[in-house]
């Protein structure tokens, strides 16, 4: 299996805690503000597990339960700190936790077994703020194996606070890991389009993988997810080109213009000509008016 | 009418159960951290079913439409295995303040031993440090002495009675928990604990103030529609409607609310937060509206043959 590729620009994980630390203070009470600072700072300089589970429990109580809302504006800016960066879903309460655990040390003591011991114990939305805020952490490779225990749950919006808007798994997963993140995606009918940098790192084994639960899919008569095609497409020729002729003779208006945009992205000549045979899409393609942006 | 299972083991219950209960009225239950009908053998197995009640099966829960709640304790079984109890009670404050727990519990007696005492008054020691109501476990055996002792144990450590619910009450219990100023929690169970009918004439005799109906069903021969079949018993028997309400929703809501964990708007009016932790997708199952559940069928009949 090859390594890791891709990893997209350097990010600023530093200015990245300083925005998120002004969008608390303009968003916060005075009171909750002014307990999460303490908090904070103490947590940074002390070393006490049972004080920062604690804290990280109370988050909720004392910052309430509103979302973080952020302007586009905001939105923009996280984006030029970290590539891939989209906390406009977080809360409230993900922004402090995830600010709590951003300013502890990285080694010394070492932060991936405390990240560990607090998934371990997690409630729902604590299991989803430690793995939204992995961007944000000190000494991020180390966690990766904790992540993929992450990946394994079969709770959906924990899966999703690592998969989707997420810059970590594009910049930390080897391709294994990746792949199958990406397959686990559609398996339990959440969506690829979230996934940060899924074309950056699409890969041939993937596009394997993805025709193969396709052809499962065909088999049970069941539904094949249009979103499929995204991945296969820069890598089909030869049989993946027979699958994606099936879905433009066989498949529903959004699956068509998958597999028309698969055809677009593929290499192949052979795919530029079934592509011709649906001039309306190839024009909305290269146009720019028909991409995987708009399908839904 | 909206009901509430406020005792209910559902990590033990199938999908068929949740969605059985949904369709009869259930909103909300809670599920008090217990034993698994063997003993554990190690703290391992505490710290991962205790991250299960705040976990998975609270998401579980969200799938059906329900708001699930949970307790978390050191039943009085295990408290008899010292070493595996100086461990539980270690993790016990690691999870007793997280989302949607509502109390310190199911505490109590089983054999009234004096490791049980022990650990029941440590317990209610950290109820008090942590502002929890305590869900208490009354014995099966030697019940109406247990009862008496476990009120006398929680006065002692001075809690407040409104704030403790002692549950498996039956005919011969109720009378001294109510005069007492607890909650009074009845557990329909067959065979063992309370019948419905019995728990309907118990409604008759002493109203609905502080009377609790819950089902406690578990991976025993139980009932989860108990709450249900009680609450539509009771109306076919005349109970008041506004009774009724009181003892299978209002009264374990405001037991339990004292927690500042459970509230009502957290199923009628679920926040955006839980919607998206608990509910698949951005589709809430539940908004003040009916629960959209599939039409009950007969799962188990051959007839319903086909699975897709």
């Amino acid at each position: 299996m090859s390594g890791r590729v891709d990893h997209g620009p350097e990010p600023d994980i530093e200015a990245a805690r300083a925005l998120l630390r002004d969008w608390l203070s303009r968003r916060l009470e005075p009171a909750g503000l002014a307990w999460l600072t303490t908090e904070a700072a103490r947590l940074a300089a002390e070393r006490g597990d049972t004080a920062l589970a604690i804290a990280f429990g109370l988050v909720p109580r004392r910052l309430g339960r509103q979302m973080l809302a952020l302007s586009a504006e905001e939105s923009a800016a996280a984006g030029r700190c970290i590539e891939g960066w989209m906390p406009g879903d977080w809360s409230l309460a993900d922004a402090g936790r995830i600010l709590l655990l951003a300013g502890l040390p990285g080694r010394d003591p070492a932060f991936a077994p405390r990240f560990r011991a607090l998934c371990q114990t997690a409630d729902v939305a604590e299991a989803i703020a430690l793995y939204r805020g992995l961007p944000l952490y000190p000494e991020p490779a180390t966690l990766e194996p904790q992540v993929g225990e992450g990946l394994r749950s079969n709770m959906r919006s924990v899966f999703e606070a690592i998969a989707h808007r997420n810059p970590y798994p594009r910049r930390h997963f080897d391709t294994h890991r990746w792949n199958h993140m990406v397959l686990k995606a559609l398996f339990i009918g959440s969506r690829l389009a979230p996934i940060q940098g899924l074309d950056e790192r699409a890969n041939e084994e993937l596009a394997r993988i993805m025709r193969d639960f396709a052809h499962e899919r065909w088999a049970a008569g069941r539904p094949v997810p249009f979103e499929i095609w995204r991945c296969v497409g820069p890598f089909a020729s030869g049989e993946a080109l027979a699958d994606l002729e099936r879905v433009l003779d066989t498949g529903e208006a959004v699956e068509q213009r998958a597999a028309a945009l698969a055809l677009a992205a593929s290499p192949d000549p052979a795919a530029a000509a079934l592509l011709g045979r649906l001039p309306d899409l190839a024009a909305e393609i290269a146009s720019g008016r028909l991409g995987w942006a708009v399908l839904q | 009418m909206m009901l509430i299972d406020p005792h209910a083991h559902m990590i033990s219950r199938t999908t068929d159960d949740y969605e059985a209960m949904a369709a009869a009225g259930v909103v909300a239950v809670i599920e008090p951290a217990f034993w698994l009908g063997q003993p554990r053998t190690n703290a391992g197995s505490y710290l991962d079913y205790l991250s299960s009640l705040v976990g998975f099966e609270r998401f579980r829960a969200g799938q059906f439409g329900i708001r699930h709640y949970c307790t978390i304790g050191l039943n009085s079984k295990e408290a008899n295995n010292a070493e595996l109890a100086e461990a539980v009670m270690e993790l016990i404050p690691r999870f007793a303040l997280k989302e949607g727990v509502v109390a310190i519990g199911e505490i109590g007696y089983d054999e009234q031993t004096e490791l049980e005492d022990k650990y029941f008054r440590a317990q209610l020691e950290l109820a008090n440090q942590l502002d929890l109501p305590v869900m208490i476990h009354t014995p099966h055996r030697d019940k109406k002495r247990g009862t008496s002792r476990s009120m006398d144990v929680c006065v002692e450590h001075g809690l407040d009675p409104g704030r403790v619910v002692i549950d498996h009450n039956n005919e011969e219990t109720v009378r001294e928990v109510l005069d007492r100023g607890f909650w009074a929690a009845f557990s329909i169970y067959p065979s063992t604990k309370m019948g419905n009918a019995r728990m309907v004439e118990i409604l008759r005799q002493y109203g609905a103030r502080r009377v609790i109906v819950d089902s406690a069903c578990d991976w025993g021969i139980s009932e989860p529609l108990a709450v249900a079949k009680t609450a539509k018993l009771a109306l076919q028997s005349g109970i008041p409607e506004d009774q009724v309400r009181l003892a299978c929703y209002g009264n374990a809501l405001d037991a339990y609310g004292q927690s500042g964990q459970m509230k009502e708007s957290d199923w009628l009016d679920a926040p955006p937060v839980d919607q998206r932790a608990l509910y698949e997708g951005n589709s809430i199952l539940r908004g003040g509206r009916e629960p959209v559940v599939q039409a009950p069928r007969d799962r188990r009949s051959l007839d319903d043959l086909i699975i897709e």
